[in-house]
């Protein structure tokens, strides 16, 4: 089948930020392409484009076989988006929000009447449903946000970090709400800074940083480039990172990874558990106090350490609070 | 066609949006009902008790002066109005709805009728409790305050423009003035024209808040008898040449405002 999503090239530029550096991506009808890509990756200014609101520099892309620079109506027309940040009234109650959205996508009175209620209730808004916006907490602005984007039923979704700022319950109400509107045949294209996430909805991840595809697969593709599990050591004193290295690195068989922050060492070894019994004796033989270890497979966020570097936000800032 | 059809159903949920809004936020009718009454008081006491005309009242000649300035006031809240909006994240929503390009300043300019309504019905309720009458036909009073209604439209379209240029609600009000003061004041509006030096007399006679300040006097009945008629031709067919300008305006304003909403919300 031919995508409904693609881009091929595209490039923009805020003067000296190069915010996207020729991203190409496709997605097929009725599947999920994840973008996963830490902050200022360049995810929002990809979606913007792809959505209209803002134009490329370079590169072209079309939406539901419509060129997003020709015919941004037609193109508004098949999408429904849901921002990085929640675009509500805040004077108006979450059903007279929706009710707008609606009527301004050219539904019927009673269509989007009755199309507002029902969202209202699978979002768990029905209690404020007539309260205006301005009492919602965070998490209410974004599911009525992602309500808008719904109400059309459009055939393609554009949600920038829609869980951002959800409870885990909301979360996971959200992730169901997703995968049946995929069975559906909806196509979604999502961005998020959350591995699981990403591994959890997505046929289909894309990793971006610097504006620039920097990895693309499946969640067990992606992890099957990192090869085997990994050792996690804690050791107790900070003192000690840097013999812990050292002891480690017969044992590493590829990059070993040292957070300054939380003394956890990150060492990629192939041969499992006797592996990890080896290394503990050898810590033990050198002298190094151990406060946490573990054995685990890779985890997308290995595949962006390796990728870029660099981690995924929340454990980048903690590292550059000590400033590495 | 249905391009039409849908501009005017779009504009009509945005102005539907923009009175639940009026509602919520009482505090703004407050003030739009509070202006009316201040500026009819406060001229009508201060200048209407200065000057004596023979054969008439000079407050309720004055009154028509003030109807006129004040709808010209009233269509600052509309580029308030606007200039609040485009700060707001709902603009965001709008920017991705297959929506027409005009609607959010239409529905802002029609919903504003609603304040310019109120802000004539006060005004003329206060008038009343302060002596002035109308001496007129029904039919001539009931085209007076249309004209007035019409004004204000026309000037809601100018200010709209004002509200989509500068950045912030602030700015707006104080860019307004600048504009509105001069062709409130350099009128006939509180003195005759007539007394104007030169230029600002010549202003002051194609002015067109003259022209509808004449226009409402003379259809209220509000022309004090024996007053000399006008020497200038705006002046002499003072509705007509209010209308012209009502339709001058929206024609110039009407188009640049929707393509400055369009530029502004097609940011880069
Ligand atoms: N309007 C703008 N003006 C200047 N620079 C911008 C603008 N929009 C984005 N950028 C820059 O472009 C880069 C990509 O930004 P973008 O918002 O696409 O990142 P993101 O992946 O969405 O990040 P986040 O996870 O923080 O939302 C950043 O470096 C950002 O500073
Ligand atoms: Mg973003």
């Amino acid at each position: 089948m031919a995508p409904i999503i693609e881009a091929h090239g595209l490039v923009k530029r805020y003067k000296e930020i190069v915010a996207l550096d020729g991203l190409d991506l496709a997605v097929e009808p009725g599947t999920i392409l994840s973008v996963l890509g830490p902050n200022g990756a360049g995810k929002t200014t990809a979606v913007s484009i792809l959505t209209t609101l803002i134009k490329a520099d370079e590169g072209t892309a079309t939406v539901a076989g419509f060129d997003v620079r020709e015919h941004p109506d037609e193109v508004k027309k098949n999408i429904g988006l849901s921002g990085q940040y929640a675009a509500v009234d805040e004077q108006l109650t979450g059903f007279e929000n929706l009710r707008m959205v609606g009527r301004l996508y050219r539904m019927g009175k009673p269509a989007a009447v009755r199309r507002s209620r029902e969202l209202l209730e699978q979002f768990d808004l029905t209690d404020a449903a007539d309260r205006p916006v301005k009492g919602y907490s965070g998490g209410m602005r974004r599911r009525l946000d992602l309500a808008g984007a719904l109400i059309a039923e459009p055939p393609i979704l554009f949600l920038d970090e829609p869980t951002t700022g959800l409870d885990p319950r909301s979360r996971a109400d959200l992730w169901i709400a997703i995968k049946g509107l995929v069975a559906g045949g909806t196509t979604l294209l999502l961005t998020t800074q959350y591995m699981e996430e990403a591994e959890h909805l997505a046929d289909d991840i894309m990793v971006i940083d610097h504006g620039r595809e920097i990895a693309h697969g499946t969640a067990d593709e992606l992890k099957n480039m990192l090869g085997g599990e990994r050792v996690v050591v804690t050791v107790a004193d900070p003192d000690h990172i840097a013999r812990a290295t050292e002891v480690l690195a017969q044992f590493a068989v590829g990059e070993q990874h040292v957070d300054d922050h939380t003394r956890e060492l990150t060492v990629p070894i192939s041969g499992g558990a006797p592996v990890l019994t080896a290394a503990l004796r050898a810590l033990d033989t050198a002298g190094i106090a151990v406060t946490d270890v573990g054995l685990r497979r890779p985890t997308l966020d290995d595949v962006f350490l390796t990728l870029t570097g660099h981690r995924t936000e929340e454990t980048e800032i903690a590292s550059v609070e000590v400033g590495e | 066609m249905t391009k039409l059809k849908y501009a005017f159903i779009d504009a009509y949920v945005i102005a539907q949006r923009n009175i639940i809004r009026i509602k919520r936020v009482p505090e703004i009718l407050v003030f739009v009902l509070i202006s009316p009454i201040m500026f009819v008081l406060l001229f009508a006491y201060v200048f209407g008790s200065a000057i004596d005309i023979p054969g008439g009242s000079y407050r309720e000649f004055l009154i028509g002066g003030i109807f006129a300035q004040t709808v010209v006031f009233g269509a600052t809240f509309t580029g308030a109005g606007l200039a609040e909006d485009m700060q707001k994240g709902i603009i965001n929503r709008f920017r991705s709805l297959p929506m027409s390009p005009s609607a959010v300043v239409m529905g802002r300019t029609a919903s504003d009728v609603i304040y310019n309504s109120l802000t004539l019905i006060i005004m003329a309720l206060t008038g009343l409790l302060v002596g002035w009458r109308i001496r007129s036909s029904f039919w001539d009073a009931v085209l007076g305050f249309g004209l007035l209604l019409l004004f204000a439209y026309a000037f809601s379209w100018m200010m709209a423009l004002v509200g989509l240029v500068v950045p912030s609600v602030e700015v707006v009000n104080n860019a307004s003035f600048v504009v509105i003061f001069p062709l409130t004041f350099i009128a006939n509006t509180f003195v005759p024209s007539e007394g104007l030096p030169g230029p600002l007399r010549t202003f002051a006679e194609w002015n067109p808040i003259s022209a509808l300040t004449q226009a409402v006097r003379e259809l209220f009945g509000n022309i004090p008898a024996g007053t000399p008629p006008p020497e200038v031709w705006p002046l002499q067919n003072p509705v007509l040449y209010s209308f012209v300008w009502i339709v001058i305006i929206i024609a110039i304003f009407a188009p640049l405002s929707i393509a400055r909403y369009q530029r502004v919300t097609a940011k880069s």
